[in-house]
């Protein structure tokens, strides 16, 4: 069964393109996808992200559980309200899902996870927390709107109660505070968002949810789908679970290895796995490319290089740079001159360093 | 939607072809497929005397998300390719009927042109699946 979010109907008024997004009927695009990425580009867009899910930790022993739990360390998190970015790991260190924490208190943490992979995650971390007393809650109640883009924040900005608007202005990248609507709502609103432009991710109870959407139309926010969102996502570097990552990989074969924390002393799923690897130096190495030529890249393709054969993972046009780009899974060793099988044609491309686009502007060596 | 042109024919798959009167026809994708597939950003054009067949892949239109085969409706050789395509894809969404064409073939057995859509079965292919 199709689920949908609250603002299903605000969808389909404004003319969306609807698609079935990991069992979630989700809008693809509101007309054009190219203009809704260059709209986040240059001004701000939102999207309806209401199909991911906030599940709530709570107990005494709550971070104890989450550092057993996470390959990144929530140890980092000193103040209320900061945030982390981590993978979940199997035993195997394969990626259960890649996530945000944020510390809310110190017995409650704040988890939002992928929407294709919320049941999974629920019975993963369900399985682990029975042994720390952590009470796991799903909070299917809330609906997400992600605000992104130069003029994302301003916009938001506009629509907070006056009393909270100098505080939500000072917020840091990376973290959260709850405000009150200017409509009176209670709103979780986090400084993160997936397109690399500034923004918000504003978390509320649904029954607001259209409220603040048409609020944000009002304000002059455009709204955005899930294939600007797609683009937007690889242009700014960032993975994709169930494309560039699942339980057959590790972090460090998603580019992830920044948020991995081999630290001192603590012992969580899948460490094991992952030492083993480091030193065996084996893992094999996801690197972005770029295509001269033109064409598209495309997931599934195979990708030839000195280091061996691999695979493309995410693949795009990209509006931004009017060329194709793509991440590729290649096994360890120097990629050498990689060439793509296109149809049947060997078709070179260029090993960049992603982000691709940053700020909106092409990053450096990646238009050659 | 847009009006069907009615001295069009279609396949179910959403080619249309046009009958030029000198044994060429002219071979593009609906409106409707347009719409579909969004804003297009490659088209993979045939050559000029490659031999196609009614039926199988004979171009590809690349939106964003997807690629997508254009089957030619008829059995030839390729005598024209549209090769504004190659900087102006997105002509397609603008204009799939007409400046959108993709290739031309001149065609060895005009019997074929019978197993096409009229433009008005393909108008109620297009209802049905609504």
């Amino acid at each position: 069964m199709t689920s949908k979010t609250i603002l299903n109907d605000s969808h389909r008024a404004l003319g969306a393109r609807m698609v079935d997004f990991g069992g979630w009927d989700m809008p693809l695009n509101y007309g054009s996808q190219i203009e809704e990425h260059h709209q986040v580009r240059r001004d701000a867009g939102m999207f309806d992200v209401s199909h991911m899910t906030v599940v709530d930790l709570r107990g005494e022993r709550v971070r104890e559980f989450l550092r057993r739990l996470l390959a990144n360390s929530v140890d980092k998190l000193k103040k209320k309200g900061k945030a982390i970015y981590s993978c979940m790991l199997d035993e195997q260190g394969g990626v259960v899902d890649d996530l945000i924490v944020y510390y809310m208190d110190d017995g409650w943490y704040r988890l939002v996870v992928n929407a294709g992979t919320r049941d999974k995650d629920l019975a993963w971390i369900g399985r682990h927390a029975a042994a720390f007393d952590v009470d796991v809650v799903e909070r299917a109640e809330l609906a997400i709107i992600a605000v992104q883009g130069p003029a994302a924040r301003e916009r938001v900005l506009g629509l907070v109660d006056a009393a909270d608007r100098d505080v939500l202005a000072g917020l840091g990248r990376f973290a959260a505070i709850n405000v009150r609507s200017a409509h009176g709502a209670d709103l979780f609103v986090a400084r993160t968002g997936y397109t690399g432009e500034d923004g918000f991710e504003v978390v509320l109870e649904q029954g607001g949810a259209v409220a603040l959407w048409d609020a944000l139309l009002a304000a002059g926010v455009k709204p955005a789908g899930l294939g600007a969102r797609d683009t937007l996502r690889l242009e700014a570097g960032l993975a994709l679970y169930g494309q560039d990552m699942d339980e057959s990989v590790t972090p460090y074969e998603v580019a992830l290895g920044w948020t991995v924390s081999l630290d001192e002393g603590r012992d969580f799923i899948g460490r094991e796995r992952l030492e083993r690897q480091q030193s065996d130096g084996d893992a094999r190495q996801l690197i972005g490319v770029v295509m001269d030529e033109k064409g598209v890249l495309r997931h599934g393709q195979r990708v030839l290089s000195d280091a061996g054969e691999g695979e493309i993972l995410s693949g795009t046009f990209s509006p931004t740079l009017g060329k194709a780009i793509a991440f590729a899974r290649i096994p360890a060793g120097d990629a050498g001159q990689v060439r793509v099988d296109i149809r049947g044609r060997e078709v070179p491309v260029r090993t960049v360093k992603f982000p691709f686009v940053r700020d909106g502007q092409a990053q450096p060596g990646v238009l050659d | 939607m847009s009006e069907i042109p009615g001295d069009l024919k279609f396949l179910k798959s959403h080619e249309w072809a046009r009958v030029e009167g000198d044994g060429r026809v002219t071979v593009g994708i609906s409106d409707h497929a347009q719409g579909l597939l969004g804003d297009l950003v490659y088209v993979d054009l045939p050559s000029v005397g490659d031999r196609v067949e009614a039926g199988t892949g004979a171009a590809v239109v690349e939106s964003v998300k997807a690629a997508s085969d254009v089957y030619s409706p008829v059995t030839g050789t390729v005598v024209a390719v549209n090769s504004d395509l190659a900087d102006k894809p997105e002509t397609i969404n603008e204009d799939a009927f007409g400046e959108g064409w993709i290739f031309a073939v001149e065609i060895e057995d005009s019997e074929q042109l019978n197993e096409l859509l009229d433009p008005d079965d393909y108008a109620a292919l297009l209802d049905d699946a609504d």
